[in-house]
């Protein structure tokens, strides 16, 4: 046993833990005993564990907030566990001890069979195509400077970059969900791409390839430094069980001068079953700052979680900075999703585009809630928002809450909003033509998507649309 | 080819078709004329199996087979295809991919291979002649923005590329000019063959001086009241359905 863990386990007995408690858990509720042994688990800093310490105090100062449409259990935050580290699974032998049913979905999403072993957790040969790949990879960012790695090792390896942006685009007291994400995140992604590098892979190919394994309270961090660029894509179309019901993550995004970064979200997490019973809570802040000239994209399918609670937003901060946001919800039987992005424009002759698809099917109720706000001296903003939803079914619901606070004259803004059906005659049109009411619907609503799917990167799009049509699944006739 | 027997369907609780009996053979090009309300369109949708009519009773014999237990999307596989009076717009979804999609999904019913959207392409291509339809059509949303003379065109591309055996036109003259009847018919008669053959559903006669009728049926109050060759069409042009109607 190392030094570290030795230290480890000697605090954990000094803390006055019982010791029959397996040394990788600890018990449920949240104190500042807790973060201290996150925080010492991780041999962190010194500053991180103290950020974290102020991040609890004023958790513990805020209530949840319920201003959104949604309506869950309450959550017990002291009946929670906050840490267990990543057990090791043992591996399955052949794709025959994975459940028919996620192999089914799997099939229908398209996804190659060694890549199906991968996500199910099947042993693969080491010479498996994906490992090399992977390999080949890493080499390859790292000629370009490009860091990317677990928020972890981040903190270890290139702790003056974490310092420096943690926390300055979504502070620890920026709301309840945020603040408990920062006491007690897990772990997470850190990017860094250095000045004028575009960086040479779409790292959404990389993580499919190293799908990691993401917990219960995530931080990511993505810096693209001036002038530069990158693609990532977080998130799998896959279904994704995990026992944890509630999840907060955070995501800061930080765009220097003429940086440019695009932050695609496939979002498939357990939705509970067809009465709404179990499914995943998410709670999460996703923010970006865009400096001059700087584009921040945001682009998001969420077809997953009971619930939703997601604002994808963009700080306009420098002169002719770009915000843009495209998300497709759906949401079906009891699931609910309250989600929409905010747009503050600061810069002059700053840009904001928000594109928001909703689809609501079976007993789903579907918010799109956005702000745009335009500050005084925000010369010249513009922003187009488009605002369409969906409706499958007669028990479903599809809301919309736009605020707009405008404090310059010279701004323009536009908002459309649209609200439609999915006709009987549009299905029957589709079967006519020989397609099942299965693929009938998935064409259909991938149509009404359009907009958004084209943003996603290539190998996801076709994919996300087969996942409509498996969420949308048995929702007409 | 097909055979309906005293078939009987209801939209809701009110009787529509009373008792309709017809043979189709492969080849033949059947007219099914009548007032408006007389149930001619109802017969084309319950062909094809539209979930808003009910048979109460009667048979439908496809081939041999009994088409009423057929969802429509199999009946489509089975080669049935009805040229809507009213084609429905997708937006979002083009032309050529949904052609493609459904032209896949038959292929596949059938145990035939899919073809690329390359190859795919080359058969638009050629088939959109027929229609004198112009290609950015293919790349157009279905049916959206069209005007009613291109989503008749439309629907008898479709019926190009899906090369259907038994393809009824539901009022497909309703709404065009005399230039979009000449094509449209054209079209019609390029994709006649021995083995296949064709209903055409109208209200008026002047389709058929384009489209020659082995059979014209006069279709009153649910019921066929009247059967007879393509000389039929035009007395009944010549003298309006109400000599029909009332002798009925």
């Amino acid at each position: 046993m190392s030094a570290s863990i030795e230290s480890l386990v000697n605090k954990e007995y000094a803390y006055g833990f019982v010791s029959d408690i397996d040394a990788d858990t600890i018990p449920k509720g949240l104190n500042e005993d807790v973060v201290r042994l996150i925080s010492a688990k991780k041999n962190e800093p010194a500053w991180l564990l103290e950020w974290r310490l102020k991040a609890y105090r004023r958790w513990t100062t805020m209530t949840e907030p319920h201003w959104a449409n949604i309506t869950y259990t309450p959550v017990d935050y002291q009946n929670l566990r906050y840490y267990s580290a990543p057990k090791s699974v043992k591996p399955l032998q052949s794709l025959d001890e994975v459940d028919p049913e996620l192999l089914k979905v799997y099939g229908k999403l398209g996804i190659s069979l060694n890549e199906q072993k991968r996500m199910s957790g099947v042993a693969v040969d080491a010479i498996f195509d994906s490992v090399s790949v992977g390999t080949t990879m890493k080499e390859e960012l790292s000629k370009h400077g490009v860091i990317f790695c677990s928020f972890t090792e981040a903190v270890h390896n290139h702790p003056e970059l974490v310092q420096r942006f943690l926390g300055s685009v979504v502070p620890y007291s920026d709301n309840f969900f945020a603040a408990l994400n920062s006491a007690v995140f897990s772990d997470g992604s850190f990017c860094y791409v250095p000045k004028g590098v575009k960086c040479p892979i779409e790292l959404s190919t990389y993580f499919r390839i190293n799908a990691a394994e993401t917990g219960q309270f995530e931080r990511t961090l993505i810096v693209a430094d001036e002038g530069a660029s990158v693609s990532y894509l977080e998130g799998c179309t896959a279904p994704k069980r995990d026992e944890n019901q509630l999840h907060a993550a955070v995501v800061e995004i930080i765009a220097l001068d003429d940086a440019n970064v695009k932050y695609s979200t496939v979002q498939n997490w357990y939705a509970g079953d067809k009465e709404g019973v179990g499914g995943i809570y998410n709670f999460v802040t996703k923010r970006g700052k865009a400096m001059t000239n700087a584009k921040i994209s945001w682009t998001q399918v969420e077809t997953g979680s009971a619930i939703t609670w997601k604002y994808p937003s963009v700080i306009l901060q420098g002169d002719n900075s770009t915000g843009e946001f495209y998300s497709v919800a759906v949401v079906n039987n009891k699931q609910q999703a309250d989600t929409g992005t905010k747009m503050i424009h600061i810069g002059k002759n700053t840009k904001s585009t928000i594109i928001s698809k909703g689809i609501s099917a079976g007993q789903g109720q579907n918010s799109y809630r956005g702000q745009v706000k335009v500050l005084p001296k925000a010369e010249n903003a513009r922003n187009y928002t488009q605002c369409d939803s969906m409706l499958v079914g007669n028990k479903c619901g599809a809301h919309t809450f736009p605020y707009i606070e405008v404090g310059n004259n010279t701004a323009t803004l536009e908002h459309e909003a649209s609200t439609s059906k999915i006709g009987e005659d549009q299905i029957f049109y589709c079967k006519a033509r020989g397609l099942s009411a299965e693929n009938a619907i998935s064409l259909i609503v991938s149509g009404f998507c359009k907009e958004v799917f084209k943003e996603l990167p290539m190998e996801f799009a076709l994919e996300a649309q087969q996942l409509l049509g498996i969420t949308l699944e048995g929702s007409v006739g | 080819m097909l055979k309906i027997e005293n078939l009987h369907a209801n939209v809701g609780d009110k009787e529509i078709l009373k008792g309709i009996s017809l043979t189709v053979n492969a080849g033949e090009v059947h007219a099914i004329m009548g007032p408006n309300g007389s149930g001619k369109s109802t017969l084309a949708q319950v062909i094809a199996g539209h979930p808003g009519y009910e048979v109460t009773s009667g048979s439908v014999i496809y081939e041999g087979a009994d088409l009423l237990a057929l969802q429509p999307e199999e009946r489509a596989q089975h080669g049935i295809f009805l040229a809507f009076q009213y084609p429905v717009e997708i937006p979002g979804v083009t032309n050529a991919y949904f052609l493609r999609s459904a032209y896949n999904e038959i292929r596949k019913a059938r145990g035939e291979e899919e073809v690329d959207p390359m190859d795919f392409l080359d058969l638009m291509e050629q088939k959109i002649k027929l229609v004198e339809m112009d290609e950015a059509m293919l790349h157009r949303s279905v049916n959206a923005g069209f005007s009613g003379g291109e989503k008749k065109r439309n629907e008898i591309l479709q019926m190009a590329v899906l090369a259907p055996k038994l393809a009824i036109l539901d009022e497909t003259d309703s709404g065009l000019d005399i230039d979009a009847l000449r094509i449209v018919a054209h079209g019609v008669n390029q994709l006649k063959r021995p083995d296949n053959a064709t209903i055409v559903v109208t209200h008026y006669q002047r389709l058929l001086n384009y489209i020659v009728p082995d059979f014209v049926h006069v279709l009153a109050a649910g019921r066929i009241v009247k059967s007879g060759g393509k000389e039929l069409a035009l007395e009944l042009e010549a003298k309006g359905y109400d000599w029909i109607t009332e002798a009925a």
